[in-house]
């Protein structure tokens, strides 16, 4: 039962969502009994496409799935058997199993993107699950580079490509291994590894 | 370790089994199949320099030659999850497959209910329960760095355990890794006898028998479920099968274990209990060079 990251480890700043949701709000119920806003103390799966949607903003599967397929060139079939939920407004979750909607719990599979802003920001869990899978906006790094990254510093890094939120990666043991997500403006690479993810590893 | 010396009757070579206990345990890592394999995890720590280990009673674990895993490539993606060597022993007992709603009763800090959600190749229903919120909070860090997606968590009490938040009213195995005296957790935890008292085995106990009697219940007629503790008390495992036998339709089965191990006691300070108990496995520190370890594997009657 050894846990090499014990719970003191998790910083405040963590992507995961908290028990406590200071930003989200608790939707009141419409007369006909449909949810009208997210209710940040349960699980509510995500509408499979606009025509399903009840909640106002809430993003829909298929706006979710191609996002990822934009952005970062993850093919729609990695996401097959993936349910996507919101905990908290703009705070979704994937979750590989079998659950009703909606469902007060404490966690239901990964904390997977966020969507509150205008610029959708994914998290590390989901980088690291699922980014290897990914074609583009991928920002490969030198080893010590990596290091620097996932120590949370920031770096002046060349990078051809789009600005925003890019998935940094690095070689290991011959494969191309995603550590987590990047925010590249003006020639820097902004580390947003949370801080009970960063590690020394200099 | 004078509190050992109630066990002296159950345990050859009882000096080397104390000598054993206050020698500290080799670091040991599962990889995480969920994000890799042992041929990359082992080259990642040959490029780390790391010298390592393979226990040859179960692949994917590995001793390594550093008592920092945590500070690693392979640590930071997910790769590995220090644990005891022991502590993987209940997740292969329980044998889960894909699609199987599966319930891990005290799953709290995570490292057994992850190894079930990756034998299920990730994609069962793992229910990961624990009364403890901070305890939980260290799971779901352990869950999410080991990338797994296939859990509920829950937050409830195992011992009256409901399924109300489900659409489906029974599991088809359960892994009840009880709370428990630890005292098989010394080599790990020098101080872990600091409590120990006869009396707190009675009651943890019975926290224990309540706990797998709900576990029990709550599985469908021929599922299984998995009984483990890190302790050597009777009290907290022979005893606490007995009564659930008693209690449940239930009844314990044979299971393979390569590890070098005891079968468990039918007989304990004057009390007899069912004799198929002795399918248990008790597992000690000076036979493997491992912590202390018990597991008993029950199907629930059709």
């Amino acid at each position: 039962m050894t846990d090499e990251n014990g719970p003191e480890s998790r910083a405040p700043e963590s992507e995961s969502g908290s028990e406590s949701n200071p930003g989200s709000e608790s939707g009141p119920e419409s007369s006909s009994g449909v949810e009208r806003e997210n209710n940040g103390s349960r699980f509510d799966r995500l509408p499979a496409s606009l025509e399903d949607r009840s909640v106002t903003g809430r993003p829909t599967r298929e706006e979710v799935v191609a996002w990822w397929t934009d952005r970062y060139g993850v093919p729609v079939e990695v996401f097959e058997g993936y349910t996507f939920w919101e905990k908290g407004s703009g705070k979704l979750w994937a979750f590989r199993g079998e659950a009703p909607s909606p469902i007060a719990i404490e966690g239901l599979g990964i904390t997977f993107l966020r969507t509150r802003r205008d610029h959708w920001k994914p998290t590390t869990d989901a980088v690291q699950r699922f980014g290897h899978h990914a074609t583009r906006n991928v920002c490969h790094v030198s080893e010590a580079e990596a290091k620097r990254f996932v120590a949370g510093e920031d770096q002046d890094i060349a990078w051809e490509g789009d600005w925003g939120y890019l998935i940094v990666a690095h070689e290991l043991a011959g494969v191309v291994e995603p550590i987590g997500v990047g925010l590249y403006l003006y020639n820097e690479l902004r580390s947003q590894v949370p801080k009970g993810r960063r590690r020394d590893l200099k | 370790m004078d509190e050992f010396e109630r066990y002296k009757p159950l345990i050859d070579d009882f000096e080397a089994f104390l000598a054993a206990c206050e020698r500290p345990l080799p670091t040991v890592v599962r990889v995480n199949s969920i994000k890799t394999d042992p041929d990359r995890a082992c080259a990642a720590l040959d490029e780390a320099g790391i010298a390592y280990e393979e226990p040859a009673w179960q692949p994917g674990l590995l001793r390594l030659d550093t008592d920092r895993p945590g500070a690693t490539w392979g640590s930071v993606h997910g790769w590995w999850h220090g644990q005891e060597e022991v502590s993987a022993i209940s997740a292969p007992v329980l044998d889960p497959r894909p699609g199987e709603r599966v319930f891990a009763a005290c799953a709290a800090p995570g490292g057994k209910g992850s190894h079930l959600a990756a034998l299920a190749d990730d994609s069962c229903t793992l229910v990961a329960n624990d009364r403890s919120l901070g305890r939980l909070s260290a799971l779901r860090f352990n869950f999410e760095r080991l990338g797994v997606t296939s859990a509920a968590v829950t937050n409830r009490d195992a011992r009256n355990y409901s399924m109300k938040p489900f659409d489906f009213d029974a599991f088809d195995r359960a892994l009840v890794d009880a709370p428990c005296s630890c005292e098989g957790t010394i080599r790990k935890n020098p101080d872990a006898l600091d409590d120990w008292s006869e009396g707190y085995i009675e009651t943890v106990s019975t926290l224990q028998r309540k706990i797998l009697e709900r576990a029990v219940q709550a599985t469908r007629p021929g599922g299984v479920v998995v009984y483990s503790t890190c302790t050597f008390a009777p009290e907290e495992n022979e005893a606490v099968l007995d009564d659930v036998l008693e209690r449940e339709d239930c009844r314990l089965v044979e299971f393979d274990l390569a590890l070098d191990h005891d079968p468990g006691i039918a007989e304990w300070h004057g009390e007899a209990f069912d004799p198929s108990v002795r399918k248990a496995k008790r597992v000690y520190p000076h036979r493997n060079d491992t912590g202390g370890f018990f597991c008993a594997r029950l199907e629930v009657g059709e």
